[in-house]
């Protein structure tokens, strides 16, 4: 089992620890909903140092990350982020990832802890067609840790007595702290303004300590992968391996406005596009219960005594009190608000799709 | 962690309360609620159901997971707790009092003397800190 740098700062603060994809990682510190509401209102600060994270470089760089990714890089600034899948040749999600634009021959993915080893080797195979191309494996070297909230610029700011409200979001800046580069990128998975700071794993813990100390007092605390499950499931961020896998395509789920067709051919554009003349079969949506019951991954979605789909991702959502999830449903039931059935264990509870994101908030542009 | 001594114990962590000869009360121990934290759904089973010793009866959600409580004694479940289906934090707040699951009619009472006493449960218990 691999641990982070902030391991041991993660039991000091009584994480409750669970294995999560070959890393032990803090599931809560206290109690999922406290942390919630805490990010919500203030802030709170993540080690996502799982995540892996890839450096790209070399002369055919960009048309090498156009290649593999859905999402229009063209249209990228340096410095900018851009939220992308990559896709097979049938269209089928192989991970879905941040892409850092540094310029033209220089960018860094970041990737899901469960698909790194998978992403590294589908690049690598690639990447034989862009030569020379350098992709270094930062994982182990750097660390990723997460501010999250509404509060996040002003303890940021705090913390390392710079102003950084110029980073507008989905972008990035490099940054010189205690003697060596950081990146900052205004990015974030809980649908709140905040910032992921990638920083060598010698000196997280250190950035970790500093701002939490600058910040205790305003009410900044960790925050463990229970809530930011909870945080990402309300803004609808989609979860790898929940939302979406292999077999889906992202015309499929909620992220369609990531398959750019007008950039030119990029993998799986063939299939994306005949699927989209034809239309699709499935729909990937949000709903709200309206019995009492929380839907779970897994569970089968009904309509009368006919299974038409499954939750993908379910929880209590402790900022609108409510059961929600989200569903992949034959299209045709896949209307704001229609009427569905999730069953739960013996039972069937009716359930109601809604529009998503089930928390709307006002992020800055 | 609080073990109050006028009650039994499960090793699966649920309490049980005698009322009298024939009729128990149960529900999960203040360790059984630290352990699950942010308790969010209990479905509990219906009135006249027969329940079996051993056998889950009842689900408590948290926030990430779903829980078995299972039924510390066999008999019929005489009364459900409908307070804790539209409060479900009160089995946090008060696993011993408001947080109660059922009244159970004790179908064979030989079965309480299987039951844990509160210094055996503190060792059961412990075990698993």
């Amino acid at each position: 089992m691999k641990k982070t740098p902030l391991y041991d700062t993660h039991l000091t603060c009584n994480a409750k620890m669970v294995s999560f994809h070959g890393y032990e990682m803090p599931l809560q510190y206290d109690s999922i909903i406290n942390e919630h509401l805490c990010v919500r209102k203030n802030a709170g600060l993540f080690d996502i140092s799982h995540m892996g994270r890839f450096e790209v470089s070399g002369d055919k760089a960009f048309p090498f990350i156009q290649q593999i990714i859905t999402n229009d890089a063209g249209q990228l600034a340096d410095k900018q982020v851009l939220y992308t899948p990559i896709c097979n040749e049938q269209g089928g999600i192989i991970d879905d990832i941040l892409v850092y634009k540094w310029h033209e021959k220089h960018f860094m993915l970041v990737v899901n802890c469960s698909n790194a080893e998978k992403d590294l080797s589908w690049l690598q195979k690639q990447a034989a067609n862009y030569q020379p191309l350098e992709i270094r494996d930062l994982t182990d070297s750097a660390s990723l840790i997460a501010l999250q909230g509404p509060q996040s610029t002003n303890m940021l700011e705090v913390a390392l007595k710079t102003k950084f409200d110029y980073i507008k979001r989905f972008y990035f800046d490099d940054h010189v702290w205690d003697g060596t580069r950081i990146t900052i990128s205004r990015t974030g998975y809980t649908g709140e303004d905040g910032f992921e700071i990638c920083v060598d794993s010698e000196l997280v813990v250190k950035l970790w300590n500093l701002l939490i100390g600058k910040n205790k007092q305003d009410g900044l605390r960790p925050i463990g992968l229970g809530a930011r499950d909870t945080l990402r499931l309300e803004a609808c961020l989609l979860l790898y391996g929940n939302d979406m896998d292999e077999t889906i395509t992202p015309l499929e789920t909620t992220i369609g406005w990531t398959v750019k067709f007008n950039k030119g051919n990029f993998i799986g554009s063939e299939s994306l596009l005949n699927q989209k003349t034809r239309g699709i079969d499935r729909k990937l949506v949000g709903f709200e219960m309206i019995d009492r019951g929380i839907p779970r991954h897994g569970y089968p979605v009904l309509k009368g005594n006919e299974m038409i789909g499954k939750v993908t991702s379910g929880s209590f959502s402790p900022s609108t009190n409510k059961n929600i999830g989200l569903c992949l449903i034959q299209s045709q039931y896949g209307k704001i608000g229609e009427e569905l059935q999730i069953q739960i264990r013996d039972n069937t509870y009716n359930a109601r799709i809604v529009k998503t994101p089930f928390l709307k908030r006002d992020l800055i542009k | 962690m609080n073990i109050p001594s006028e009650l039994l114990y499960t090793k699966t962590h649920e309490w049980v309360k005698k009322v009298n000869s024939k009729e128990v009360i149960m529900g999960i121990t203040d360790f059984a609620q630290q352990q699950l934290k942010d308790i969010v759904f209990v479905e509990l089973p219906s009135v006249g159901k027969e329940l079996k010793m051993g056998i889950p009866c009842t689900v408590v959600e948290s926030v990430k997971a779903a829980y078995d409580i299972y039924a510390p004694i066999s008999g019929k479940v005489l009364k459900i707790n409908q307070k804790i289906q539209e409060k479900p934090q009160l089995v946090n707040e008060d696993p011993y009092g408001e947080g109660w699951f059922l009244h159970i009619e004790i179908s064979n009472p030989n079965e309480l003397s299987s039951l844990l006493s509160p210094d055996q449960y503190r060792v059961a218990s412990a075990s698993e800190h």
